[in-house]
Order: structure tokens, then C-alpha cells, then sequence
């Protein structure tokens, strides 16, 4: 990692956001390389979901801006995000539960795929050719997140682990240069939580940089490069991990409770 | 997909279209009152396959379906009538008539973006109403629609020579007006069921389901979910009003009062009841749902005379009773429509299974 110095990936500069009389983000400036995986951890409320919100266009943000990928991301859109290459995972899952899995992914390939109405109604060759390639893409990508014998079954049938990962299936389908992963492990046991470890690195090693948001503290320090602790939506250090481990502030705010 | 679609059992295609070509010299041994019934039912399958990809792709529930029928009615109906004089040919009737009800289509959908469900319902009822009354109140101070009276003497479908209305010796048989529409309808039909199915299984159908299932999902895998709604209206209304087109020519007449919120409901109930997003389900809706308060009220008063001897019950009312009753009873044992799609089903029974456990 460190022979070959990764460049800036995202960079945000003072990104604020209040709701009503709550500063949910006060003035929040991060960095992200190209290649890591980013963690950012803080106590329940202290804006992790809210920044992520901001970054992929859900919420407008009250101040700062954002720079992706060498040019300035305009948050006004979650598509727009999408298109850019910013991929996510939601903390409460929400997949097309009435859709399969692999129609799940092939969902997620909308973004870097343009048939249109009048192709299919047509069902012109090169719309058959680029369906064609859409499934198999979908395949290729369950296969990756392992659950490829259930691509037939409804999204919603699935066991609550294979949900998430098929979570990660559909937002890599849309080929991110940034992968956000809200809160992945929650509610997952030991095991669950190893296999999910496993993958993300696996991701991470096929080129793909991770923003991980997780309340696991033992996987965020064990898995990230660097570590941003938020609390009361402020930074409160941005850090590698052994060095925000020891940090006095850290330790108060979430680490020692 | 399903086996009587699939192209590879040729004997079910063989069979179905021999069913299919036979069917209007069966219907017309009880009179042409009942080919004229199986033509509406075939119309309806069209409008409920329209109404299929905004309500049971999308998952936008419109209750103002009717108002593209009535666009596209209109359409036909001023563009070939001695109304104005004009006398214009189909293909430039029905492409208008379709873009005109997609421009109403997209008109409605961009106020509404945001809304959903019950909110969306409200909205597009309003919308179908506010068409029905402008149709009824068009004709002053300039007289476009001729308000509540309608349009009359319109011209009906032609090829060149070849008219829709009226008998034809062709082949030895003698085809009536009602038996030409219902082959010409049959053709539309098929052609809107292929248009559903290859659009059911491309892109665009998926990211209308993606929207139906979560919106929020399908923006973040980056869906411009605004385009794709009115993308959504868009077809549907278009559906609605090449088939409103085909209804005044059938008629000969159209008058607002075609075009009242029943209308919109019934076919919304066929979508329903056949089962919401379900190719051959919606077509089983819209036939059965046509037909059954044709048959009802035919069959209504002489059963009651058999039985009775003498008329008990107004056999008008008695239909409407019986059809509502019919439409409790399937919502009540076949909540997810009387032919559900496979995984519909599945997840039912599912459920089934679970609460009995």
C-alpha cells in the first residue's frame, strides 16, 4: 500500500447539515485515498448515516462541497452519485424484495447499461446482446458474494446475511469507484461477520475503495486503513487506527462507554 | 415465462389461435350482441394491459385511466366526423390520438412525481374527472366537443376500400362490422401483450419494479426515477388512447358520459382482480370482469323466471349485486388476483403456511 502513494479519492470540505435546530454535521472535512477502506465510527446520532446521506445526494448539505474522483460531486441527486461511480448499502437493508436476486443486480446495472423503451419493444440485437450481458454480469456477481444458488429466489426470502450480501452484489453491479457500506455487520453473528470481513477485503483487492460505517469496533480497527470518528456531528480525529485507538477523545466520547 | 406463452409449444399457439379465430362464429350463433360483448372484452383486455405497466410495473396507482381512453376517443372522434368535416385516415388518427394521450399522460405524471399510493389515487381521479367534464363543457363559447351530446356519425375504421362497419363476403363467409372489430382488436391485443412481455424483461421494466418495490433503492443504483414515472404514464397513456381511437370508431358515437371514474375503476379492478403485473392474469381480468355483467344480464331474468315463475328481483340490480359480491368473495380468498404471477403465488402460500404454524 504505502510503496505507491494512493491519490485523493474524495474530499470533503466543511460539509455541514442541520435538521430544523439539530446540526447534524457541523463543518465535517474528510479525505479518502484512492484504494483504502475508510472507516468512519462514531456513537448512535453522531451523523455517520447523515454524512453518507449528503455524499450520495439524499440530503442537499447546508455547507461544503464534496470532490470525487478529481472533479466536484453536485449533491443533488442519488443518480447523479450513482453515475459517478458512488455505490452504497443502506444500514436498514432495502432490497426490491419482490424481484429476485439476480433481478436485483441486474437492476444495478440500469446506470452503466442504455437500452431503452423503443429497443425493447423492438428487441433489436443489440438490446438482446446487451440483456444478455446484463445477466451474465448479475451471474458473475452473485458468484462473487457467494450466493449464487439463490439468484431464482425472491430478494425477500432470503436468510438476512444473504440479503446484505446481495445488497453488495447490486451496488457493485454498478461498477463504483467508491463503495459505502452503512452498518454491514449489524445484527450478524461471529461468523457472519468473519465471512462479511472476508469479502470486503476481497473487494477491496479487486480495486474497488470501501467507506465503511460500523458500530463494530473490533472489525472497523482490524479491517480499515484509516479511521474518522465523528461525534455530535463534528470530526474528532481522523486517523490509522492504532492511532485512534489511543486518542484520549475517542475513548471519551465512544470508545470507553 | 409461462407455457402458454412460450413460443415453443406450438400445439398451445396452434390452439389458442384456432380458439381465437373460431370464437366470434360461436359467439355470433347467440346474435351479434355477443360478438359485440367479446369486442369489448377484447378492447378491455387492451386498456387493462395499458393500465398494467403504470399500476402493476411501476406500482403508480392511477385511478384517471380512462381520461387517455377519452383522449384518444376524442381524437378519432373530431379527426374523422362531419363535426369539423374531417375525415382524415387511421394511420394519422391513431398516432395522433396516441400522442396526444401522452402528452396528458406525461401532464399528469410530472405534477404528481412525488406522490404515492392513496395520495397518487386522489390526484389522478381528480385528473380523470377534470377531462370528463372538459369533454362535457367544450362546446361553448367555441363548439369543439359538442358537450353532453356527444359526436355522432363517426367514421369507422378503413383500410383504403376496406371498411370496418357493415357486412363483407370474404372467403365464402359472411363477416359482420362487430366481427372484423373483434379480429382487428384481437391483432392489437396480441401486439400490446408482446410489447408487455419484452418490456416486462428488458431495462426499463426492471427499473419500473425497482421503483415499485423502493424508490429510494433505485435512485442510490442510480435510476432517474423522475424519467422512468413518466416514462411509465407515458406508455400506459399511449396504450389507453390508441385503444380510445378504436372505441369511437366501433361506436360510431362518443359522448362524455363513456368516460365517467367506473370506467377507470373497472379496469383498475381487472388488473386487480386478474392479478397486478401478470401477463395472462390481467387478460383473464379484463375478459371475465367484461363478460361476466354482459352474461349476468342475460341470464339473470330467465333464471329467476324458472325458478319463480315471476320476477323477483330487478334484474338490472341484481347484476351489480352479484358482481360486487363476486368481486369480495375473490379478494377475499384470492387476495393476490385469481392468477397471480408464479413468485406472487409462492409468497402467499408462504405466508399461508406460516400462519397456520
Amino acid at each position: 500500500m504505502s510503496t505507491n502513494l494512493p491519490s485523493t479519492l474524495l474530499e470533503a470540505k466543511a460539509v455541514a447539515k442541520h435538521f430544523g435546530g439539530v446540526k447534524a454535521l457541523r463543518d465535517v472535512s474528510l479525505t479518502i485515498r484512492r484504494g483504502e477502506i475508510y472507516g468512519l465510527i462514531g456513537p448512535n446520532g453522531a451523523g455517520k448515516t447523515t454524512f453518507f446521506n449528503c455524499m450520495t445526494g439524499l440530503y442537499v448539505p447546508d455547507g461544503g462541497a464534496f470532490t470525487f474522483d478529481g472533479a466536484p460531486l453536485v449533491a443533488d441527486a442519488p443518480q447523479h452519485a450513482a453515475a459517478r461511480g458512488i455505490a452504497r448499502t443502506f444500514q436498514n437493508i432495502r432490497l426490491f424484495g419482490n424481484m429476485t436476486a439476480l433481478e436485483n443486480v441486474m437492476v444495478g446495472r440500469h446506470v452503466r447499461t442504455r437500452a431503452g423503451v423503443i429497443g425493447a419493444m423492438l428487441n433489436t440485437s443489440a438490446t438482446r446482446a446487451e440483456e444478455a450481458a446484463i445477466r451474465q454480469r448479475a451471474i458473475d456477481l452473485l458468484h462473487y458474494v457467494r450466493i449464487e444458488d439463490r439468484a431464482d429466489d425472491l430478494a425477500k426470502n432470503l436468510s438476512y446475511g444473504d440479503q446484505r450480501r446481495l445488497e453488495i452484489a447490486r451496488a457493485l453491479a454498478t461498477e463504483p469507484k467508491l463503495l459505502c457500506l452503512d452498518e454491514p455487520a449489524a445484527g450478524m453473528n461471529a461468523t457472519e461477520t468473519e465471512e462479511l470481513r472476508e469479502l470486503i477485503e476481497g473487494i477491496r483487492h479487486d480495486g474497488t475503495t470501501i467507506l465503511l460505517i460500523e458500530h463494530d469496533v473490533k472489525l472497523v480497527m482490524g479491517l480499515c486503513d484509516r479511521v474518522a470518528v465523528l461525534d455530535y456531528g463534528a470530526l474528532v480525529i481522523e486517523d490509522v487506527p492504532a492511532v485512534v485507538q489511543k486518542d484520549q477523545r475517542v475513548i471519551e466520547a465512544y470508545l470507553g462507554a | 415465462m409461462n407455457k402458454w406463452f412460450n413460443p415453443r409449444s406450438a400445439f398451445g399457439v396452434t390452439l389458442i389461435a384456432v380458439a381465437l379465430l373460431g370464437l366470434p362464429f360461436v359467439a355470433a350463433m347467440g346474435g351479434q350482441a355477443w360478438v359485440r360483448i367479446l369486442d369489448f372484452a377484447i378492447l378491455y383486455v387492451f386498456l387493462a394491459l395499458g393500465l398494467n405497466i403504470v399500476v402493476g410495473y411501476a406500482g403508480l396507482l392511477d385511478l384517471g385511466y380512462i381520461a387517455f381512453y377519452a383522449v384518444g376517443a376524442y381524437t378519432w372522434a373530431l379527426l374523422a366526423s362531419p363535426h369539423f368535416g374531417l375525415h382524415l385516415p387511421i394511420w394519422v388518427i391513431l398516432p395522433i390520438g396516441a400522442a396526444l394521450a401522452c402528452i396528458a399522460g406525461v401532464l399528469l405524471g410530472s405534477p404528481t412525481l412525488k406522490l404515492r399510493g392513496d395520495y397518487l389515487a386522489i390526484v389522478t381521479l381528480g385528473f380523470g374527472e377534470i377531462v370528463r367534464i372538459f369533454m362535457n363543457n367544450l362546446n361553448a363559447p367555441v363548439n369543439i366537443t359538442n358537450g353532453p351530446q356527444g359526436i355522432t356519425l363517426i367514421d369507422p375504421v378503413a383500410f383504403g376500400d376496406f371498411k370496418f362497419s357493415g357486412n363483407t363476403q370474404l372467403f365464402g363467409l359472411t363477416l359482420s362490422g362487430p366481427m372484423k372489430y373483434y379480429y382487428l382488436l384481437v391483432a392489437l391485443a396480441i401486439l400490446v401483450v408482446i410489447i408487455n412481455l419484452r418490456l416486462q424483461n428488458s431495462r426499463i421494466g426492471r427499473a419500473w419494479q425497482a421503483i415499485r418495490e423502493d424508490e429510494i433503492a433505485a435512485k442510490a443504483v442510480g435510476i432517474n426515477t423522475r424519467n422512468i414515472k413518466l416514462l411509465a404514464f407515458a406508455m400506459g397513456a399511449s396504450f389507453g388512447g390508441i385503444a380510445g381511437g378504436v372505441f369511437a370508431a366501433m361506436q360510431g358515437f362518443v359522448s362524455p358520459e363513456s368516460f365517467s371514474l367506473m370506467e377507470s375503476i373497472m379496469i383498475l379492478a381487472m388488473v386487480v382482480l386478474g392479478g397486478m403485473g401478470h401477463i395472462p392474469g390481467v387478460i383473464l381480468g379484463a375478459v371475465l370482469l367484461s363478460i361476466l355483467p354482459e352474461a349476468l344480464r342475460y341470464g339473470v331474468g330467465p333464471i329467476q323466471m324458472a325458478l319463480f315463475g315471476k320476477m323477483m328481483v330487478d334484474p338490472e340490480s341484481l347484476r351489480m349485486l352479484v358482481f360486487g359480491l363476486a368481486l369480495v368473495l375473490v379478494m377475499r380468498f384470492k387476495p393476490a388476483g385469481l392468477w397471480p404471477s408464479p413468485e406472487r403465488k409462492r409468497e402467499l402460500g408462504e405466508k399461508q403456511a406460516e400462519g397456520k404454524a
